[in-house]
């Protein structure tokens, strides 16, 4: 049965329409005008500046980062690895323990969920977690300093026993019943069966590990070792970074694109994202609703 | 070797449950390096750090080991960057959780399928991306020479102003890309809490006759109080800490905007890459932690007693 729209339903309509299409402009003007600058000819913003739609168009950025991209590789390389086995192992070993705290069995899971709770109420600070890092594990300059910080994180702990939960424990009984160890339950059973769980942790792990730029700029001191994003930051803060790409390139210093290549650079480290955004959108919503829900 | 195997005791559950066990250490050793370790660097607040007696042989600050924490509060640091990051939080606060609410009250009244789908996906995108980028975006709008907020102001036939040179105005770049980044993802929280109220009193109220407004008041908006109480909880047992990396990205080294953006966590950060007092910045990072675990304990033992429901633990 459909009723005729009243007064107060159209008004209400019209209000959100409106404010919705209103914060959609608001959340993607910024990538516009990012993707615009980049494509925005050198000269165009030394008398222009940069503008919503580029006064004239040239790819003289992309061009000067792809001739001679040493850096640029090296740094989607860096960021691709650590990206891939951060996840890797922040996924083992944050299931492996979800498994552990979420079995009724165990005696102790709650005391040591409080371990793992307590540090996200109550830490030691910068100054103390960076004297460890560099001067008692010795991890300056070494990948795993880009990877241990974020390895560990109560809220997707959380979230991951909250999915593991939800299997059925008649499936680990019967295979106690034949014999089977609990180690050989969880990877043999449960890790299988959760693969949806896996995806969406994982992915989070992923984004973080993608994004960071924090850990690089704390513990990472050769260039050759930056992370994109790092990479990133430094050629928008710093002029040498920009002299190490432009060096790169053997392109005469008045015809570079000095400006436009920053914002190349954004379109370059954010690209990725964006293109799986739409695939994976779905698997972050999904873990948020069971963090809302369980958190 | 008989009371070894008293059924309750510690001994027994390790052994029985040893596999188990053995499988929470990666994570418990991980945590352990990374956040207990530290902890016991708390004792530097109550140190004169010196580098080469490390963090244990220094010797033990003036005034029982206090000496630290007046010096950040005498140096007028403590007591601006404390206000700074109280505010802050106060404002982002409030202008992220009203405007995430307005949204997820929005979206699930919406009735065409694809505008709220392509809606809902283009106001999460931000959270994807990472402060890095803001900061190109930064450099793209306010770049005093040749950013698009000045050509824009131009254009119109304004002067050119060099936003860098006026404190206030990043209060207001500040408080818009903390909405930008979590508007969407705070609206899925709300979107799931929405989702979780019953169908029947939708029903119910349809067959009564009551407006879209009238329902929102009445039922959504109670329906979701729950989730907004836990989420104001969470963000008041995090009001003395400043998110580093936005305040870094868009701020960064701009000494003459430090009055109005300088948080404890940018200003411990500054002390920590210049060198500065080490023995200080430890004093303002363990104040910080120390004043947030009293408030979020408090907080929440007085909901405990009064609205069992809404403790968060």
């Amino acid at each position: 049965m459909k009723k005729p729209a009243s007064n107060g339903q159209t008004l209400f309509n019209l209000i959100s329409y409106t404010f919705l299409t209103l914060l959609s402009i608001v959340c993607l003007a910024p990538f516009i005008m990012l993707i615009s600058g980049s494509f925005t000819d050198e000269e165009a913003i030394a008398y222009y500046g940069y503008s919503l739609w580029p006064q004239k168009f040239s790819i003289a950025a992309y061009r000067m980062l792809f001739r001679f991209p040493r850096d640029i590789i090296r740094s989607y390389g860096v960021s691709v690895f650590v990206t891939v086995s951060g996840t890797l192992l922040g996924l083992f070993i944050i299931s492996m323990t979800a498994y552990v705290i979420g079995r009724k069995d165990v005696k102790y899971r709650n005391k040591i969920s409080f371990y793992f709770y307590f540090v996200t109420l109550f830490n030691g600070g910068l100054v103390a977690t960076y004297i460890a890092m560099v001067r008692y594990y010795n991890l300056k300059n070494s990948y795993i300093a880009l990877i241990l910080p974020l390895l560990m994180n109560a809220f997707y702990l959380i979230v991951m026993r909250s999915f593991l939960s939800s299997l059925p424990v008649s499936l680990a009984e019967s295979a106690k019943m034949d014999g089977a160890g609990n180690f050989a339950i969880y990877s043999k059973i449960i890790l299988p069966l959760s693969k949806p769980a896996l995806a969406t942790v994982g992915l989070f792990i992923a984004l973080d590990y993608w994004n960071d730029w924090y850990n690089a700029m704390l513990f990472i001191s050769t260039p050759e070792k930056y992370p994109l994003q790092y990479v990133l930051y430094s050629m928008l803060s710093t002029a040498e970074a920009l002299s190490r790409i432009s060096a790169q390139s053997r392109i005469p210093i008045q015809g570079q694109p000095r400006e436009s290549i920053k914002l190349a650079m954004a379109c370059i480290a954010t690209g990725p994202i964006i293109l799986l955004y739409p695939f994976v959108q779905k698997f972050f919503i999904r873990g948020i609703t069971i963090g809302a829900v369980k958190g | 070797m008989r009371w070894h195997c008293k059924k309750s005791g510690f001994l027994h559950e390790i052994k029985k449950n040893r596999v188990l066990y053995l499988m929470a250490v990666p994570g418990m050793l991980v945590t352990f390096l990374m956040s207990y370790i530290p902890m016991s660097g708390i004792i530097l607040a109550f140190k004169n750090y010196r580098y080469d007696m490390g963090i244990f042989g220094s010797p033990w600050a003036a005034n029982f080991g206090f000496d630290n924490f007046r010096f950040f509060f005498i140096s007028g640091s403590g007591f601006r960057v404390s206000v700074n990051t109280i505010l802050y939080n106060l404002l982002n606060t409030a202008v992220s959780q009203v405007l995430s609410i307005t949204v997820a009250l929005l979206l699930c009244e919406m009735k065409k399928k694809w505008f709220k789908r392509v809606s809902q996906s283009v106001i999460f995108l931000p959270y994807f991306i990472s402060w890095t980028i803001v900061g190109a975006f930064v450099y793209n709008m306010f770049d005093s020479r040749k950013g698009w907020f000045n050509h824009m102001l131009t254009a119109l036939g304004g002067e050119p102003v060099d936003m860098y040179l006026i404190p206030w105005v990043w209060v207001i770049v500040i408080c818009f890309f903390n909405a930008w980044k979590w508007v969407g993802y705070g609206s899925v929280i709300y979107i799931a809490a929405i989702m979780g109220i019953d169908v029947e009193c939708y029903e119910a109220a349809n067959l009564d006759g009551a407006s879209v407004t009238q329902k929102i008041r009445y039922i959504t908006l109670p329906g979701i109080k729950n989730t907004i109480v836990i989420i104001l909880l969470l963000n008041l047992g995090r009001i003395l800490r400043g998110d580093f990396q936005m305040f870094y990205q868009i701020i960064g080294n701009n000494g003459q905007l430090f009055r109005m953006t300088d948080v404890i966590d940018t200003f411990v950060f500054r002390s920590l890459i210049n060198s500065a007092d080490l023995s200080m910045t430890a004093a303002a990072a363990f104040y910080q932690s120390f004043f947030c675990f009293i408030i979020i304990v408090t907080v929440n033992s007085l909901i405990k007693r009064f609205e069992p429901d809404y403790a968060l633990f």
